[in-house]
């Protein structure tokens, strides 16, 4: 890595950042990914049970965190490095379609006040550390709750693999990113380092590492997003001037002939712009990283009043957004990738210190979320594979232990996927898997309010909408892709184009209730439901729910 | 999409608190769903369109919808159980 001399002086920030390595930008970079790298490893000791070695202290922070925490741990989350690279990326190369992710984060926070209280409620009274477990304890059914987890981890496996896109993204940016010369193992480097550093304290501290970096990433995110937000239209004439350029731009043909994008959603676009919207907040909550920091609050209020404060992410989201448009003002040179766009923009409108504060906010942003989905995924492997189905009788110590090895596979998994794969692949499988993760509402969010629903029809739904997904995905072609070239296709019986996922989940309801039906009239066998009504409302201090968890987790009733 | 948020033990199902607060966690999937509302350029406001600025003033508008209905189940919910110890 010859290229990692420093070069400073910020005027020749561009040039530095385009062919080799920005000096100070990197320094700062490296100062705050060593700062989290050491809060990591201590987090270990912050606020520590006595009895450690479970699955609710190392999965869910012994359950403990409250309102701040949990904000923090949620938007640090649910707002990931790929976010911040890919929203601002569409908007800059499409326009329009790529402001669906604020109505989105807009709809997700009345619709999580409706249900996750009440999961909340009944997985803190029976001991549940993942939505699989309560989906096996309300129907019944282990298979049921088998292809949720299954579903959960196939979702997530691609989504951790994105968060090193995003690194990628800025490491590239920085310079280290390694050119067409270098060999794989010096390109990758900074890359394996990053990923090592993050296995190892997820490893030893479970999620009170993320929590704990999480107030640095989000800190560092709002900070780089206020000013952004306002110095960069200062530097570029106002938003009026960036708004004509882009409009230009978009009116320009793009590779099929029409026009590249809208600075407004047009009459054909409305409907993928509404469904997507829909669809997408439909499925955040599914998620089993965002689960997990939720399952990790200390009571049911304080995720109620997240759901009041959680906005304000998408107030940063929405500002976000717009710095796409920036970019086209600012005639950013993406080198032919749009998800270079923002930590181009950046390299090239700040002065070379706090292009290092805006790189280490991306990267960080990425270590928190990752380490998180490998927690959840690592959950509920435990949970509901390896205790349902390969050691029922396994301990509190063991399934600890076994968690901890699959946070570390999970991650390994996804660094190869991203260093042996084209990047478009695991896009294309992030895709798939909001598709995917949507067909597990159904049985979760239905499971919460009703227990009509019968088990093998859910099963069926989910069946059903996971095939239809996969299949319409398939068949979708875009000008650089033959298959998986968009989340969007056409209606079946309305007509207009829509999101893939939200057409799969209509098919799936349709089909649950429908056999739901069909199976309550020839009164096939029905799952023991071993929750009650109580349940689902209780809060701490109410009969019967312990503030302190962990010793009913141990004789949770997971092997029956 | 959103049904009301509780299913009590005891007592009325529906009551008027929680329609309001129902209406409350409706309301922005109306606002937002209805894109053809709100798909126009004028009037900017500092320069940007409306299409961006309007759903941004939505963030807001449901952020104050979402507290005045966690406020009214959260108020609805101690009277029950104040009502419940007596």
């Amino acid at each position: 890595m010859t290229a990692a001399l420093p070069s400073t002086g910020s005027d020749q920030l561009a040039a530095a950042a385009a062919k080799g390595v920005n000096g100070v930008a990197l320094a700062v970079f490296v100062f705050f990914f060593v700062a989290v790298t050491v809060m990591g490893f201590l987090a270990a000791r912050w606020r520590k049970a006595e009895q450690s070695a479970n699955l609710d202290e190392w999965g869910l922070g012994g359950r403990s965190f409250g309102t701040w925490v949990t904000w923090f741990l949620l938007g640090g989350d649910l707002y990931t490095a790929y976010t911040f690279v890919a929203v601002p990326a569409a908007i800059y190369a499409a326009g329009a379609a790529g402001f669906f992710a604020v109505p989105y984060t807009i709809l997700v926070y009345p619709l999580i006040f409706t249900f996750l209280p009440r999961l909340w409620s009944v997985s803190h009274r029976h001991g549940y550390v993942t939505t699989s477990d309560f989906v096996r304890g309300r129907f019944g059914s282990k298979g049921l709750s088998l292809a949720v987890a299954l579903t959960g981890i196939l979702a997530t496996m691609p989504y951790i693999a994105l968060q090193l896109v995003g690194i990628q993204a800025v490491l590239d940016v920085l310079g280290v990113g390694g050119g067409e010369h270098t060999g794989w193992f010096v390109k990758d480097l900074p890359l394996l380092i990053a990923f090592a550093v993050l296995a190892a304290y997820t490893y030893s501290s479970g999620l009170r590492a993320p929590a704990l970096i999480a107030f640095v990433k989000d800190g560092l995110i709002y900070l780089v997003i206020a000013v952004a937000i306002i110095y960069i239209p200062i530097k570029l004439g106002g938003f009026g001037a960036i708004f004509d350029a882009a409009g230009k731009a978009f009116a320009e043909p793009g590779p099929t002939g029409k026009p590249r994008g809208e600075l407004v959603s047009g009459a054909g676009s409305q409907w993928a712009y509404a469904t997507l919207a829909l669809g997408s907040a439909l499925a955040l909550f599914m998620y089993p990283h965002s689960i997990t920091a939720t399952l990790s609050s200390r009571s049911r209020e304080v995720i109620r009043r997240n759901t009041t404060i959680l906005p304000l992410y998408s107030l940063m989201l929405g500002f976000l957004a717009l710095l796409g448009f920036m970019a086209i003002k600012a005639g950013t040179d993406i080198q032919g990738n749009p998800q270079l766009a923002i930590p181009q923009l950046f390299a090239d409108m700040f002065p070379s210190w706090f292009a290092g504060v805006a790189f280490a906010a991306i990267g960080i942003g990425a270590l928190v979320p990752a380490a998180i989905m490998s927690i959840a995924a690592a959950n509920l492997f435990t949970r509901n594979v390896y205790k349902d189905f390969l050691k029922p009788d396994a301990t509190a110590a063991q399934e600890h232990k076994v968690a901890k090895l699959v946070s570390l596979l999970v991650k390994v998994g996804a660094l190869i996927f991203v260093l042996t794969m084209d990047k478009t692949v695991a896009i294309n499988f992030q895709l798939l898997g909001g598709i995917w993760i949507l067909q597990t509402m159904p049985a979760l969010v239905g499971g919460l309010f009703t227990r009509w629903f019968h088990r093998w029809a859910l099963l069926a739904g989910w069946a059903a909408g996971m095939l239809y997904g996969t299949l319409a995905a398939y068949g979708v072609a875009s000008p650089t892709q033959a298959h998986f070239g968009g989340s969007s296709k056409e209606i079946p019986g309305i007509g207009q184009i829509g999101y893939i996922g939200l057409t799969a989940f209509a098919l799936n309801v349709l089909v649950t209730v429908v056999l739901t039906v069909v199976l309550r009239a020839v009164k096939a066998p029905d799952g023991v439901d071993e929750t009650s009504p109580a349940d689902y409302t209780a809060d701490v201090g109410d009969k019967g729910t312990t503030p302190d968890l962990p010793p009913a987790t141990v004789s949770s009733p997971a092997g029956h | 999409m959103p049904e009301p948020a509780q299913s009590p033990d005891t007592g009325q199902v529906v009551t008027p608190t929680r329609v309001v607060a129902a209406v409350c966690l409706i309301a922005p999937f109306v606002a937002m769903l209805w894109v053809s509302s709100y798909a126009k350029v004028e009037p900017t406001l500092i320069g940007i369109p409306f299409f961006y600025w309007y759903q941004m003033l939505w963030v807001l508008i449901s952020t104050a919808l979402t507290l005045l209905a966690y406020r009214l189940v959260l108020r609805e919910q101690r009277a029950r159980k104040g009502g419940a110890a007596k």
